[in-house]
């Protein structure tokens, strides 16, 4: 498959013929012997990364999670670093098969004015969260680039890190942001699969699968820190895409070297008025999916959501992930109490940020607000 | 009778005795203490990136009192944002010591040995103690002793890595040729390594993720501890040669014994 055990994609075009590859793996093909072996070298290769993925491994995840805990406590120590996200606006024009905030969903629609968002961040910062995370809908005359920056501008004022999920930007645009005080940018794939990516994003600007895959790079040579990338696991068949983000990951990592990058391993939950149904994938899968991931990008951050349990969050803790969102509202106006509209998405967690950190605590580790300067 | 007190070493004039330093963000707050003193350990670093002032769980109040605070620059990836890192260090009260890591490799964690250069120019300036972590290079080690370095901070391997002294050979030259004291920064993964790296010479040896990631964090700083001495007092007293002497024909018999034509001139 990969002719060259050691090739890494340096251009775009290399990226995605690498993730071609990667989408036409065979899973299947892979013996125990072969997954056995891999946990016994030091440093993966794409193929390596096949192997710790295929059902073959399953057989391994006892000595697969006792590597990534390893590996995350040498590269995090015993920390795990909170942070909070905050919806701007749900106003979207992209038609999702699978997402709450479609464009043909009849839901309630808002968008917080600078007050509305100030108090927003207010009530946020008096739970003593340190890193937030901005969230918009994909609709550029009810959030454009210039709304955007004005938000993380407030969000700077009062937190140390600010991270953005919004759709994305254009190198000149994300130039903007970081001046305004943007840490780091999250924009996920959802699929790396194109031809799926084409049949469950139906109408909108996300239908392009390049802009979209360029969004981290653009972010990063724009001069911010920062950036994740991650599938929305169960629109396709999750051991591809996982792949492909990795292929994904070990390009950013290989083009910005000094750039701070995580993983989100987000799985697909219930929402207001999707019919579809996609892939079940079971914790088992998500658990082999986050050890793969950190074994194969150690200094990566792994990030897991409130989509999941707090039994399933806290057990993860250390073992791969090490950084968690708390307290956590998708609505919205959430924070202040004042709705102006409907979750993105039905969270699991629902945990305040002291009861999260009194998790963390009583599992030995060390709740962080703030790892990040901001220079 | 050895004593720790009686073996200082010097810092810009500032004098040392513990020479094992520690580090603060790997592990539970509360514990920092602890580990602290089983190390017996005068010198703790701090990432400047985790200082929550005046919030929760904020690293600061959780450093013990009566040691020196050495505030490390993690995070930056220039020497000008070092330099803004140094600053912050001086507002939150932390002094003047500070530890320069300008990384540009996050995957390995690397120092950028030539933005480091700079960084200790420009902290030098501002009135800084600095002490930079670098990738072991001779000659670079002389120019940061030139641009002002009160110590250098070589890497014994990649952090995190609990190699060792992968870079023994290179480190043994800096010990050599430079004025300023060499202090192993990372890679020391067991109480050996450490020892071994004492009985080379170096003044000091800088241990985090070894211990943060122990079992039983205090009692790892405190094997550590006995490691850094051991090794200390073997230096001391002077190591014997490695290896068995070789026994070969005597090589300066001519010199003693009257062999026709040896020493005579006609």
């Amino acid at each position: 498959m990969y002719p060259n055990n050691a090739h890494i994609p340096h251009n775009l075009t290399e990226l995605q013929n690498d993730i071609n590859k990667a989408l036409a793996f065979d899973f299947s093909s892979v013996t125990t012997q072969k997954a056995r072996r891999v946990l016994e070298r030091e440093s993966l290769t794409v193929e390596d990364l096949a192997a710790l993925l295929s059902p073959a491994a399953e057989n391994y995840l006892e000595p697969m999670a006792q590597r990534a805990m390893d590996l995350t406590k040498r590269f995090f120590g015993r920390n795990i670093n909170l942070f909070t996200p905050l919806y701007l606006s749900n106003y979207c024009l992209n038609l999702c098969a699978y997402c709450g905030f479609s464009f043909s969903n009849k839901i309630r629609r808002g968008r917080l004015n600078f007050l509305e968002i100030e108090k927003e961040l207010l009530a946020v910062k008096e739970t003593g969260l340190k890193d937030i995370l901005l969230l918009t809908g994909d609709n550029r005359a009810k959030s454009g680039p210039a709304y955007i920056a004005e938000a993380v501008k407030l969000a700077a004022g009062l937190f140390p890190s600010v991270g953005l999920e919004v759709y994305p930007l254009k190198t000149e645009e994300y130039a903007q942001v970081k001046k305004a005080g943007a840490d780091y940018v999250c924009v996920y794939q959802e699929t790396y699969d194109p031809d799926l990516y084409g049949r469950v994003h139906l109408k909108g600007p996300k239908r392009d699968y390049l802009f979209r895959l360029e969004s981290q790079s653009r972010a990063l040579s724009a001069g911010i820190r920062g950036a994740s990338l991650g599938a929305l696991l169960g629109l396709g068949d999750f051991r591809r895409d996982v792949l492909a983000m990795g292929v994904h990951g070990l390009y950013l990592s290989r083009k910005f070297p000094a750039s701070d990058l995580a993983y989100s391993v987000p799985r697909l939950r219930p929402v207001i008025g999707t019919r579809e149904t996609f892939n079940e994938i079971s914790e088992k899968n998500l658990f082999q999916i986050i050890l793969a991931l950190r074994i194969f990008s150690p200094s990566f951050g792994l990030t897991l959501s409130t989509r999941e349990q707090p039994s399933f969050r806290d057990r993860l803790m250390g073992i791969g992930v090490n950084r968690l969102s708390a307290g956590v509202s998708t609505s919205v106006g959430g924070y202040a109490g004042e709705d102006h509209g409907d979750n993105q998405f039905l969270k699991s967690d629902s945990r305040d940020v002291g009861e999260v950190c009194r998790a963390v605590i009583t599992r030995g580790f060390q709740p962080v607000f703030t790892d990040y300067a901001r220079l | 009778m050895y004593s720790p007190d009686d073996d200082p070493f010097y810092l810009k004039g500032y004098k040392f005795t513990g020479r094992l330093i520690l580090g603060s963000g790997k592990y539970p707050l509360p514990q920092i203490k602890e580990v602290v003193e089983a190390g017996e350990a005068e010198i703790v670093t701090l990432a400047l990136r985790r200082v929550n002032a005046g919030g929760q769980e904020n690293i600061l109040d959780f450093l013990p009192q009566g040691k020196t605070v050495l505030p490390n620059t993690s995070g930056a990836r220039t020497a000008q944002e070092a330099l803004t890192l140094a600053h912050l260090a001086r507002e939150l009260g932390c002094g003047d010591f500070i530890k320069i890591e300008v990384i540009t490799c996050a995957k390995y964690l690397l120092p950028d040995n030539e933005q480091t250069l700079q960084a200790i120019k420009l902290l030098v300036k501002d009135g800084f103690i600095a002490l930079p972590y670098m990738t072991p290079d001779l000659v670079m080690a002389q120019k940061m002793e030139e641009a002002g370095a009160a110590a250098v901070m070589p890497l014994g391997s990649p952090i995190g890595s609990n190699k060792g002294l992968m870079t023994k050979e290179l480190i043994r030259l800096m010990i050599n040729e430079l004025t300023v004291p060499v202090i192993v920064d990372a890679g020391i993964g067991r109480p050996s390594q450490a020892c071994q790296a004492m009985e080379m010479g170096v003044a000091a040896v800088m241990v985090n993720t070894a211990v943060a990631t122990a079992d039983d964090p205090p009692a790892m700083a405190r094997a550590f501890a006995q490691a850094v001495r051991a090794g200390r007092e073997a230096y001391l007293a002077g190591l014997g040669p490695v290896g068995e002497p070789q026994a070969s024909s005597p090589l300066t018999g001519f010199l003693f014994t009257s062999e026709p034509g040896s020493s005579k001139t006609d």
